[in-house]
């Protein structure tokens, strides 16, 4: 594999910190979160890679998002 | 029950008796649309550049929009042309705005090059220039021009703006101060948090993660003045070192900005002399 460049690694940790914090949410709905999880970085898999403003942006919104859904009062997600 | 019913009928008409001095007065929703401009004036067509971006379309460029209104249609100041704009000619303009009258600092930006509120400031008259209004310089943007404020609160949290005390006082009532210990506050207390102050200083644009800004630090030192506050030792312990309040270079853009006509380099300067004398 390529070496990658520092935002592409920002986005690969940040994948895998979501994919991670599945792991605590109920096992019945495990599926849903790690199912939305792919979905969101999939809808966004074109974005060219040297288009950084939209890339940086992406990336707060997913820690955003990520830091909303970590809470444990979220058990299922569709 | 039907006792009842009379006697309340009975009271609601004798109401209008009581105060015929209510149906004399005029409310202000009526005498607004009985107010039709002047059709006879010759229109003065000004143009308006918007910044624009929508987080919907991340991959797309933010780019200015421009918008034309006649100003004998519009109020005078700029806020009123933004709302003109999205409820007559594009309602996907997105802005903050609540008070109208400078009060919630919610319609903080960028107009014309200044920071300012957008309801505190006037159209400017000579419609052959364009206004240019941006959202606050160095924020991420949520949308078009509303801010992401959310780093900005984050540090007025972390100075604890709130009246730190132990002790009571000898009789058990409200913690009192003298007229001149009042007088300290005057000039801090009217603060807003628009952030117009911070997002103006090149200082805190290059060290906004550690530098706590014009806005904050003036709240800072509106409690380390304050004199029925305990905790001054502490406060200035915690704004000992050398990027919270250091990274002031007395550039003096926040006090040049500032849409409420405050002072937040001489807090700055205080709080200096402050942890100097200390």
């Amino acid at each position: 594999m390529a070496r990658l460049s520092g935002l592409q690694r920002e986005v690969l940790s940040l994948y895998r910190k979501c994919l991670r914090e599945t792991r605590k949410k109920p096992l019945e709905t495990r599926n849903n979160f790690i199912a939305y999880t792919r979905a969101e970085f999939r809808k966004y898999a074109t974005v060219s890679k040297k288009d950084f403003n939209a890339i940086e942006y992406l990336l707060r919104k997913g820690q955003r998002q990520f830091e909303i859904y970590s809470s444990p009062g979220i058990r299922n997600i569709r | 029950m039907a006792a009842l019913r009379t006697t309340s009928r009975l009271f609601a008409s004798s109401k209008p008796l009581f105060r015929p001095a209510v149906f004399a007065r005029s409310y202000a929703t009526v005498d607004a649309v009985s107010q039709e401009p002047n059709p006879s004036e010759t229109p003065k067509i000004k143009t308006f550049q918007v910044y624009r971006w929508n987080p919907d379309q991340p991959t797309e460029k933010p780019k200015m929009q421009s918008y034309t209104l006649d100003l004998n249609k519009t109020g005078p100041m700029m806020l009123d042309a933004l709302i003109r704009i999205k409820n007559e000619m594009d309602p996907t303009l997105t802005f903050r705005r609540s008070c109208r009258e400078g009060i919630c600092g919610s319609c903080a930006m960028n107009i014309d090059g200044v920071n300012t509120l957008a309801c505190l400031c006037r159209i400017p008259t000579d419609t052959a220039k364009e206004s240019r209004i941006y959202p606050l310089p160095h924020t991420y943007v949520v949308k078009d021009l509303v801010p992401d404020l959310t780093y900005f609160y984050k540090q007025y949290k972390s100075i604890k703006p709130y009246l730190q005390r132990e002790t009571k006082t000898e009789d058990g009532l409200e913690y009192r101060q003298s007229p001149e210990e009042r007088k300290k506050l005057d000039g801090l207390y009217e603060c807003i948090l628009c952030a117009c102050c911070s997002t103006s200083c090149p200082s805190y644009w290059w060290n906004s993660e550690e530098y706590l800004g014009p806005a904050i630090l003036l709240q800072s030192y509106r409690w380390l003045a304050d004199s029925r506050d305990e905790k001054t030792a502490e406060r200035k312990a915690a704004l000992d070192n050398s990027m919270s309040v250091y990274r002031c270079h007395t550039i003096l853009n926040c006090s040049r900005t500032c849409p409420k006509g405050l002072n937040p380099a001489r807090a700055i300067a205080e709080i200096k002399k402050m942890m100097a004398s200390h």
